[in-house]
């Protein structure tokens, strides 16, 4: 199951054109600047908007196209707004019990539990929303989209009006939740943090056109692309817990093309993590330097070189599957005579774990 | 007996009216009032001034019109007729069409507010849910236009109380069927019947009173009048 999209829609002065086939399992990121369209297109995806000549196909069920026009109350999907927008005559009970009992057969008590306890609100359902922090009640409204077991799940900045202690409060339900369920995630978002830490695929998305697509660590490093070169550039790699070292609090993480030891907390060998390597943290030797206080050194291939000023330059660099950024000197790059195709070694000073 | 037979008749009249023409606004004007919150027709400001009309309209020049519409040769009257209904000028159904007329904007626009308070986010929200649109306007929209459903019940409910003039037009005044109180007291001070006139009024005063004292009572969260 594939979701290919199309519309063509004209709002004033702005125009949304999208024409693109979104990936059916994982996060897709639909990211851009404030005004870009991003949520006008998941708006028309719910049938929120009404875009005429459009085209959306879920699977194999047409969703709008060739005369047909699916109203959002037929659409199976799951839609968080930025506000929580409880329903405030009903307690949180009632307000996930709302969508639970018109999907009728397609929900069920073991979904609407699991719902509750992904987002941990069991002590909750009992109060009315006033009674709730701005956090609580997000959580409450991802429960109810939930709850109502949807095959499809959008999200349109669910943390964007929320407070920086709430937010942390609610990624990692987040990450649980796209974790345990298989359906299609669409998160409009225009934080380059939650992007890094939820999504899996992108779509970026600039003046009602997208710019590009892909996989979320491709977008995050092409140099085609243009966060390769903003100044906090970076790299994420998803990795595997291989080992946690009690004695210096380290935790080693393998991935396709290498291994890394990072600060964390305890963590349990096996368990899946994120990680952020920034391109200024990233330096290049010719040979593996020994007695060094770095711990993370990779041998890498160059893949692409790109100058971003008379002084600095942005190299890309590939460890197997794994791409990395690299910001250093041009003076460097002149002294060590760095081409595209060298095998070299990436020195990594600081790797952090996303969580 | 301190209120005659006569006078208790009267105030039953008026109650009754009261109720009935209540109920009828609140069938009617729900779904004008939520037309009016939602359409996007260009030409709706029309509709929202004829409603408001009777606010500044003196009665008698409503109730005038109503007696002309009403009677065998007016549009409603002989549309009436001519399906062999009853006349309805000088009958209580008639005074149940004026009162309706009358108190029509103190009923639709508190509700048409309340409608539009809430605005489009939580019907958007019952949308995604799997609610159809008669789904999301009963459970959702309904309920949470609750203050401006007991606003405008108790607005024109008290403003249907207190009708005089297009009661007067198309009403006749007849004892027991269109008699109400307020035409009742009138009549009492014509015939300097001063007593009987202060034991009704009296009366109407201490029932308005009492039934707003309830209301804001029971509904300490909500302002009537200013949903």
């Amino acid at each position: 199951m594939t979701i290919a999209v199309r519309f063509n829609i004209q709002r004033g002065e702005f125009a949304l054109n999208i024409d693109t086939v979104i990936p059916e399992t994982g996060v897709t990121a639909i990211f851009g600047p404030s005004g870009s369209g991003k949520t006008t297109l998941l708006r028309a995806i719910a049938g929120l908007e009404h875009a005429d000549n459009g085209y959306l196909k879920v699977g194999d069920t047409l969703w709008q196209g060739n005369g047909v026009f699916l109203p959002t109350h037929q659409r199976k999907i799951g839609y968080v707004f930025q506000e929580p927008s409880l329903f405030s005559h009903l307690t949180v009970q009632g307000n996930i019990n709302y969508g639970v009992a018109r999907a009728k057969d397609e929900s069920s008590a073991a979904v609407l539990q699991q719902a509750i306890d992904l987002l941990g609100i069991e002590h909750l359902l009992k109060r009315m929303p006033w009674q709730l922090s701005g956090g609580e009640q997000q959580r409450v409204a991802i429960a109810r989209a939930l709850a109502a077991n949807p095959s499809m799940l959008l999200l349109d900045e669910p943390l964007a009006a929320l407070g920086d202690d709430q937010k942390a409060d609610i990624l990692p339900y987040l990450e649980s939740v796209y974790q345990q369920l298989d359906i299609p995630v669409l998160y409009v978002s225009h934080s380059r943090n939650e992007v890094a830490r939820l999504a899996d695929h992108m779509l970026l998305l600039d003046n009602g056109e997208i710019t590009a697509s892909g996989k979320m660590s491709e977008i995050f490093t092409s140099l085609d692309l243009p966060m390769a070169h903003q100044s906090r550039a970076e790299s994420i790699i998803k990795a595997s817990v291989s080992h946690y070292d009690e004695e210096f609090g380290l935790a080693s993480v393998a991935f396709l093309g290498g291994q890394f030891s990072v600060v964390a907390e305890p963590l349990i060998v096996g368990s899946k993590v994120r990680l952020q390597v920034l391109a200024r943290d990233v330096s290049i030797t010719l040979e593996p330097q020994q007695n060094t206080s770095i711990l993370n050194i990779i041998p890498v291939t160059i893949d692409a070189i790109v100058k971003e000023s008379k002084s600095q330059m942005t190299v890309r660099l590939i460890a197997d599957e794994t791409a990395l950024l690299s910001r250093i000197t041009c003076k460097s790059a002149y002294n060590l005579n760095l081409k595209e195709g060298d095998k070299v070694y990436a020195q990594v000073k600081t790797a952090a774990l996303l969580t | 007996m301190i209120l005659s037979g006569q006078d208790l008749t009267a105030l039953f009249v008026t109650l009754k009216l009261a109720s009935v023409s209540t109920l009828v606004l609140l069938i009617i004007g729900t779904p004008l009032a939520w037309w009016l919150s939602r359409s996007q027709w260009r030409f709706k400001y029309i509709i929202e001034a004829i409603i408001a009309l009777p606010l500044i309209l003196p009665p008698t020049v409503l109730g005038f019109y109503l007696l002309i519409s009403l009677g065998p040769n007016g549009p409603i009257g002989g549309l009436v007729d001519m399906l062999g209904g009853a006349p309805l000028a000088f009958t209580f159904t008639g005074l149940v069409i004026g009162s309706v007329f009358y108190s029509m904007p103190f009923v639709v626009q508190p509700l048409q507010n309340a409608f539009t308070a809430f605005g489009q986010r939580p019907l958007e929200v019952a949308a995604t849910l799997r609610a159809s649109p008669l789904d999301r306007f009963f459970t959702i929209a309904v309920p949470m236009a609750k203050p401006g459903f007991i606003t405008a019940s108790v607005l024109g409910f008290a403003h249907t109380l207190g009708e005089f003039g297009v009661v007067l037009m198309i009403g006749g005044n007849i004892p027991g069927s269109t008699q109400v109180a307020s035409i009742a007291i009138y009549d009492h001070v014509e015939a300097l019947e001063y007593g009987q006139a202060h034991w009704l009024a009296g009366s109407l005063l201490l029932f308005s009173f009492l039934l707003l004292i309830i209301v804001y009572g029971t509904n300490r969260r909500y302002t009537v009048g200013q949903p």
